[in-house]
C-alpha cells in the first residue's frame, strides 16, 4: 500500500496535508493527505459515514479542520477572509447530492442564478449562456419547468448545468450515482467525462459507487476508518493485495468488514435468556 | 437528579439557543442593508407575508370588531352610556388587540411559513449551495424575507384595526342601534391620533414586527436539517413568538400608557 | 408562485390598502381634520367648563349642530372662553341665544346646550353668545349642600363640639 500521496502528476490543483477534522468526540479525519491533479477526474471513495461529505466541505471552505491545511492553487484557503473565499469560490462549481435547485426558481432562472449574481451581463447574453450550459446537459427544453417537476436525473443535471455556469476550474461531484436509474447514471457518467474533457475542469467525484467512479477517474483515493487507505490509478487499484481494497473494490460481503456487527457469542446469546 | 439534569439541560439549551439568535442579528442586519439595493427581492417576499396574510387579517378583524361591540353594548348599556360604545370598540383595537392580534395572527400565518421554507431550504442544501456559489444566503435570502415581514407586519395590523372598528359598527350600529353619529364622534373625542394610533398601531407593530420575524427566519436558519427538526422549530416560532409578543406587549403598554 | 406582474400588483394593492387603513384610522377614528371646518363660529365665556373638551358636541333640543373647536383662558376676564364651531344650515340662530354646559346622563360626556332666544338678528361668524351657564361642579355642589345644611342646623353644631 502506498504511505503517501502520489506526486506522479506534474500540476496539482488541490493539495491536503495532514487534515484533521472532529465532530464532538467522534474522529473524522486522523491526517488525510491528498493531491488532486489538475485537469483529471479524481474520485474519493470509502464506505458510508467515512465523511466523504465533509471532505468537499472542507476544500470547499464551509468546514475549517482542526489541524492540517487545504490549498487550492497555492491559496491556503482557510486562512482567507470570508470575502477572499467568496472570490475563489466563484472559481468552483459544487454538485450537490440533492442537487440543491432552489425550489422557488424555474430551472432557466437557476442556472441563471449565479450569473445573475456575479456578472452584469445584459439579459440577452445571459439567456445565450443559460441556454448553452442547458444544452450542454440535454435539457434546454425543460427550462420553463419548476424543480418539483423534474425526475431526480433530471434535476441533477440541471444542478450541473448551473455549477457550470461560471465556467469554473475545479467541480466537486457528491455522490452524484446516489438513487439514480440505470439510464441517468450513465448519462451523468458521460456528462461528468465528457464536461472534464470539453471544458478542461478538474473534476473531484466523492462516491461509493465503486463501478461508475472507476469507470470515469484517472485516479482514486479509498478513505475508511479517518485515513486514505489506498490510492492509485483503477488498474492498480483493481489489483492490490490489500483484503480491505479487494474487499471493497468488489463489493465481497464478508472480509476484513465483517458482516456481523460485534456481538456476544450467538448461542450464548440465544440461550441466555433476557440479558 | 435526573429530572435536575434534564433541567440543566434544558436550561443550557435554551440560553444557547438565545445566544445564537442574537449573535444571528448583526450579519441579519448587515443583509439587511444589502438587500435596501435590491428592493425586488422584498416584493415577491412581501406577497408571501403580506398578501397572502391578508384573508385571515380581514376575517379575524372584522369578527374580533364585532364581539368587541357585542360585549361592550351589554355592559355599557347597564349604565346608559351606550354611546361610548365606538370609543370601548376603537380603544381596544388601537391600543391593544389590532397589533397583538396581527402579530400573533402573522406568527401563526407567516412566521411559521418562513421557519419551514427557510428550514427546507437548508434541509436540501439549497443555502449550503448557494454558499458555495460565493452568494451570502444571510442577504440573498433570510435579509430580503425578514424586511418584508417587518415592513408587512404594521400594515396588517392597521387594516385589522380598521376592519376590527367597522365590524364593531357593523354590530353596533347596524344591530343594536347605537346612533351612527355618537359611534364615530365618541369615537374621534377620546382617541388620540398621537397617543393612540401611532404608539398603539404603529409602534407595538414595528417592535413585534422585529421580534416576529427575527425569530422566525432564525428559528428556520438554525433548524435541524431533518423533517422532524424543521417540524420542531417551526412550532418553536409561533410558540416563541406568541410569549414574546405578549410580554412585550406589557412592557411597551407600562412605558407608553402609565400605570405601572 | 404566480406571474411577476400579478405578484408586483398585488403586493401594491396590499401596501395601499395598509396605508389606507392607517389614514381611516387617523382621520376617521382619531378625528384628526374634524377640526374647523364647514360651519361658522361662535364663542362663549363661562366661568367653569368643568369636563368639556375640544370636539365635545354643541347641540340644540337635543341635535347635536356642532362641535367645540377651542377651549382657552380669557386674557383679560380670567374666564373660560369656549369656540365652537355651528354647522352652516343652522344659520338663523338668533343672537340672544344662552349656552349651557350640560351633562349627558349622570356619568356622562359634557357637552354645550344651546337655546334660542326670541331675538329677530341671528348669530354671525365671530359672534359671542352672551347668557351662558357653567359647568355643574360636583364638589361645589356638595359644598353648597352642607353649607346650607349648616346653616339650616343654627349653627350650634359645629362649634358644640370640642
Amino acid at each position: 500500500m502506498p504511505d503517501s500521496a502520489s506526486p506522479r502528476f506534474a500540476e496539482v490543483l488541490v493539495r491536503v496535508r495532514g487534515l484533521r477534522f472532529s465532530r464532538g468526540t467522534r474522529v473524522i479525519f486522523d491526517g488525510i493527505d491528498l493531491d488532486i491533479p489538475r485537469g483529471r477526474v479524481t474520485a474519493i471513495m470509502g464506505p458510508s459515514g467515512t465523511g466523504k461529505t465533509t471532505l468537499l466541505k472542507l476544500i470547499g471552505g464551509q468546514l475549517r479542520p482542526q489541524a492540517g491545511s487545504v490549498e487550492i492553487g497555492g491559496t491556503a484557503i482557510h486562512a482567507l477572509s470570508r470575502s477572499e473565499l467568496f472570490e475563489l469560490r466563484k472559481g468552483i462549481g459544487m454538485l450537490f447530492q440533492s442537487g440543491a435547485l432552489f425550489t422557488g426558481l424555474s430551472v432557466f432562472e437557476n442556472v441563471a442564478f449565479p450569473l445573475r449574481e456575479h456578472t452584469r451581463l445584459p439579459e440577452s447574453l445571459i439567456r445565450t449562456l443559460v441556454l448553452m450550459k442547458l444544452e450542454s446537459v440535454g435539457l434546454r427544453g425543460a427550462r420553463q419547468l419548476m424543480p418539483s417537476e423534474l425526475s431526480g436525473g433530471m434535476a441533477r443535471r440541471v444542478a450541473l448545468a448551473r455549477a457550470i455556469a461560471l465556467d469554473p476550474a475545479l467541480i466537486m461531484y457528491d455522490e452524484p450515482f446516489t438513487g439514480q436509474d440505470p439510464i441517468s447514471m450513465g448519462v451523468l457518467v458521460k456528462l461528468i467525462r465528457l464536461l472534464n474533457d470539453a471544458l478542461g475542469m478538474t473534476s473531484i467525484v466523492v462516491s461509493h459507487d465503486v463501478k461508475e467512479a472507476a469507470s470515469i477517474a484517472d485516479y482514486l483515493y479509498l478513505i475508511s476508518g479517518g485515513q486514505v487507505v489506498a490510492h492509485g490509478t483503477p488498474a492498480e487499484l483493481e489489483r492490490a493485495d490489500s483484503d480491505w481494497v479487494d474487499q471493497f473494490m468488489h463489493g465481497l460481503p464478508d472480509g476484513p468488514v465483517p458482516f456481523h456487527y460485534p456481538a456476544p457469542a450467538y448461542a450464548d446469546d440465544l440461550l441466555g435468556g433476557a440479558g | 437528579m435526573n429530572a435536575l439534569a434534564a433541567l440543566g439541560r434544558w436550561t443550557l439549551e435554551h440560553v444557547a439557543r438565545l445566544g445564537r439568535g442574537s449573535a444571528f442579528l448583526l450579519p441579519l442586519l448587515v443583509g439587511v442593508c444589502a438587500v435596501l439595493l435590491r428592493p425586488r427581492l422584498v416584493i415577491r417576499q412581501l406577497f408571501s407575508v403580506g398578501v397572502l396574510s391578508l384573508p385571515i387579517v380581514l376575517v379575524s378583524g372584522l369578527f374580533v370588531g364585532m364581539v368587541l361591540a357585542l360585549q361592550g353594548y351589554n355592559t355599557l348599556v347597564d349604565f346608559g352610556a351606550a354611546e361610548s360604545l365606538g370609543t370601548v370598540v376603537a380603544l381596544t383595537l388601537v391600543r391593544e388587540l389590532g397589533p397583538v392580534v396581527a402579530a400573533l395572527l402573522y406568527a401563526g400565518r407567516a412566521g411559521s411559513a418562513l421557519t419551514a421554507e427557510i428550514g427546507l431550504m437548508k434541509a436540501t442544501e439549497q443555502l449550503s449551495s448557494m454558499e458555495m456559489m460565493a452568494v451570502d444566503p444571510i442577504s440573498r435570502v433570510i435579509a430580503p424575507r425578514f424586511l418584508a415581514g417587518f415592513l408587512a407586519l404594521p400594515l396588517l395590523a392597521a387594516i385589522f384595526t380598521a376592519v376590527g372598528i367597522l365590524g364593531g359598527h357593523l354590530v353596533g350600529v347596524g344591530m343594536l342601534g347605537v346612533d351612527d353619529g355618537a359611534y364615530w364622534s365618541q369615537m374621534q373625542a377620546k382617541v388620540q391620533f398621537g397617543r393612540d394610533i401611532l404608539n398603539g398601531v404603529v409602534v407595538k407593530s414595528l417592535v413585534f414586527g422585529l421580534v416576529a420575524n427575527w425569530i422566525a427566519v432564525f428559528e428556520g436558519y438554525d433548524a435541524v436539517p431533518t423533517a422532524e427538526g424543521i417540524g420542531r422549530s417551526t412550532t418553536r416560532t409561533v410558540v416563541n413568538t406568541s410569549l414574546a409578543v405578549l410580554g412585550l406587549d406589557f412592557v411597551l403598554t407600562a412605558l407608553m400608557f402609565g400605570g405601572v | 408562485m404566480p406571474a411577476s406582474k400579478t405578484v408586483e400588483i398585488a403586493v401594491g394593492v396590499f401596501v395601499a390598502l395598509g396605508f389606507a387603513a392607517l389614514f381611516m384610522l387617523a382621520l376617521k377614528v382619531s378625528g384628526i381634520s374634524h377640526e374647523g371646518g364647514e360651519g361658522y363660529r361662535v364663542r362663549a365665556h363661562f366661568e367653569n367648563v368643568g369636563g368639556l373638551k375640544v370636539r365635545s358636541p354643541v347641540s340644540m333640543a337635543g341635535v347635536r349642530i356642532g362641535r367645540v373647536t377651542a377651549i382657552s383662558v380669557d386674557p383679560q376676564r380670567f374666564d373660560a372662553l369656549v369656540e365652537m364651531t355651528i354647522e352652516r344650515r343652522y344659520d338663523n340662530l338668533p343672537v340672544d341665544t344662552s349656552a349651557k354646559i350640560l351633562t349627558s346622563g349622570l356619568l356622562g360626556e359634557q357637552y354645550v346646550g344651546l337655546e334660542a332666544g326670541g331675538a329677530d338678528a341671528v348669530l354671525q361668524d365671530g359672534s359671542t353668545l352672551k347668557l351662558t351657564q357653567s359647568a355643574l361642579v360636583l364638589e361645589n355642589i356638595i359644598g353648597q349642600f352642607l353649607f346650607s345644611k349648616a346653616a339650616e342646623g343654627g349653627g350650634s353644631a359645629a362649634p358644640a363640639k370640642p
